[in-house]
């Protein structure tokens, strides 16, 4: 059997397209990548461990994680009910609601920083309500779960919203014929055919939780050990100098990514197939 | 949308593909609150901020030089990186839509590598590959030249975070066309020139004009990269996000959100255009193969 690196084509253009993506890809994102690995290889374990497992390090790592799978829970649940009021209902303004989804891609996070900022400090507009219970929703963890909640939503809605456009209401209408309730319907014939949608939402905004950094350095108050995120204490160690220290926590945030996007393909993987099995 | 309509004017008889009426209404009376709470809000408190203390202040804070300085270099960065990323975009999706060959989805998820890159993290790559003591630092700093605290590392810094947008959302409708118009094409005598020209691009036009969008709205946008490369000196590498942190961690609150009202200008821009957009891709693919709609 012959191996051909390509099939034949009567299109042409192949070598100067491949080739001129891989040289961009490789110069732009694929060489500084390397250097990242080189560089924390070439720190060593030792070096590695004595960053990670510092007290601070530790704690702003455990913040993030905490902080990101909380905000992803409430945008699972939120994001869960926006996108079936979206796709199944009518209600006034609707496709303006809809275009506002996409709100924080396209508002620059440090905007939506001061704004979520403002609007959650003690003298502000939804701030004030909680102050009297002496509930501070700013520089505080809530202020950070506040940031990630607000820019993890439209990946579960996104994600969302076609897999529930794509349900076959035949089969709602057959569990309906055969004496289902409502409830029971959602239940066993619409969940298990979302649920891959809807992790893979979860994933996605917990992904970017965990790399937020534009929003959360305003309203989160950057208090060492208490409010401090990882994303920040890579500039902090940047700006002593301790570039090892900095790659460090860039590693474990980069595996984390690398791990989340990793299960989010299996995840869609894992929906295809499933909604093959379906059809 | 379709199971709203199937109650009857005025039924009473509760249709079995659809929630009890109170049922729908807390759930839609909790979206609504939820996006406006969390969206609506604070895209109507930065211009409220930015306009608190009348349109004079709100002109000053716009036209200071520095904010200046910093809306100036934000465009040369989008001017840089936009078009390259384009043509990046165009030639990615025409290599891996058009053409079987191995090792494509290894290429697919390498384009897509830096959107699960933080942003932070972006910016420090850069540092460690040009940075005083990075791979090129001596080499650049032999030669007199900078990027890390200057205009280059923002741009570079700007190209990756924004690196995928154009190719990501070029290479699915690509795919789904086929090869089958462009072979007619060169059959009649097209060459490839043309035929990539005439053909693939106006068939492609509004996924392109889509990655185009948010690629700018990122490309202006961006905090996190560019603010680890770029050293923020005033008037020089701050771009406009910069700008909007250095005068809010000031205390110089009306400038800020003056500032930042105009990037909260270009994202409804963006989001009006996208939505746009989206209607248009919609239109064109549902009128490209009206065979392929099944029951």
């Amino acid at each position: 059997m012959v191996w051909r690196f390509k099939k034949h084509s009567v299109l042409p253009g192949f070598g100067l397209t491949l080739g001129f993506t891989v040289f961009y890809l490789s110069l732009i994102v694929l060489l500084p990548l390397t250097a990242l690995c080189l560089k924390s290889t070439s720190m060593g374990w030792a070096v590695f461990w004595e960053t990670v497992s510092h007290p601070r390090v530790w704690a702003s790592c455990r913040l993030t994680y905490e902080t990101a799978a909380i905000a992803a829970l409430i945008n699972a649940v939120g994001g869960f009910i926006v996108a079936w009021c979206l796709v199944r209902y009518d209600f006034p303004l609707k496709r303006v609601f809809d275009a506002m989804v996409d709100l924080p891609f396209a508002l620059p996070t440090a905007v939506s920083g001061i704004a979520l900022t403002t609007i959650y400090a003690s003298s502000g507009l939804i701030g004030q309500w909680f102050a009297p219970w002496d509930i501070k929703l700013v520089y505080s963890r809530w202020g950070i779960i506040i940031a990630m909640t607000f820019i993890g939503l439209p990946f579960v809605v996104r994600t969302l919203q076609p897999a529930l456009e794509d349900l076959d209401k035949e089969n709602e209408e057959a569990a309906a014929c055969l004496g289902a309730s409502r409830w029971q319907t959602f239940r066993f014939v619409i969940w298990p055919t979302i649920i891959p949608a809807l992790l893979t939402g979860f994933a996605m905004a917990f992904a970017r939780g965990l790399g937020e950094y534009g929003s959360i350095v305003f309203i989160s108050g950057n208090m060492p050990m208490k409010t401090e995120i990882a994303s920040l204490l890579i500039i902090t160690k940047l700006e002593q100098h301790d570039v090892a220290g900095a790659t460090s926590i860039a590693v474990v945030l980069l595996v984390s990514s690398f791990v989340l996007l990793l299960s989010i393909n299996l995840l869609q993987w894992w929906s295809s197939e499933r909604l093959r099995g379906v059809s | 949308m379709g199971f709203s309509n199937q109650r009857g004017s005025g039924g009473r008889i509760a249709s079995p593909l659809l929630e009890p009426r109170w049922v729908r209404w807390s759930l839609t009376a909790f979206s609504c609150s939820f996006l406006v709470l969390f969206l609506v809000v604070p895209l109507a408190v930065v211009f409220a901020e930015a306009l608190r203390k009348g349109v004079g202040a709100y002109w000053a804070g716009i036209t200071d030089p520095t904010a200046w300085s910093a809306i100036k270099l934000t465009l040369l960065v989008v001017a840089i990186s936009v078009p390259l990323n384009l043509v990046f975009g165009l030639a990615a999706s025409w290599a891996i839509a058009k053409f079987e060959f191995w090792g494509k989805s290894l290429l697919i998820t390498l384009i897509d590598l830096p959107f699960a890159v933080s942003p932070v993290v972006s910016g420090l790559i850069f540092v460690l590959l040009f940075g005083l003591h990075g791979w090129f630092g001596a080499w650049l700093d032999s030669w007199g030249l900078q990027v890390i605290f200057a205009v280059p590392g923002v741009v570079l810094a700007t190209i990756f975070v924004t690196f995928p947008f154009v190719a990501r959302e070029v290479i699915p409708l690509m795919q789904e066309q086929g090869t089958e118009q462009e072979q007619a094409a060169l059959t009649l005598g097209a060459n490839g020139w043309q035929t990539f020209w005439f053909v693939t691009l106006p068939n492609v036009r509004w996924a392109v004009w889509y990655g185009v969008i948010l690629c700018n709205a990122r490309a202006m946008g961006e905090f996190g990269a560019v603010s680890v490369v770029s050293g923020h000196i005033r008037g020089k590498t701050n771009t406009i996000p910069l700008h909007v942190e250095i005068l809010y961690n000031e205390y110089n609150f009306v400038a800020a959100f003056a500032v930042a009202s105009l990037l909260a200008l270009l994202a409804l821009v963006t989001l009006v255009a996208k939505a746009l957009v989206e209607r248009r891709i919609h239109l064109s693919s549902t009128s490209l193969e009206p065979t392929t709609v099944e029951s």
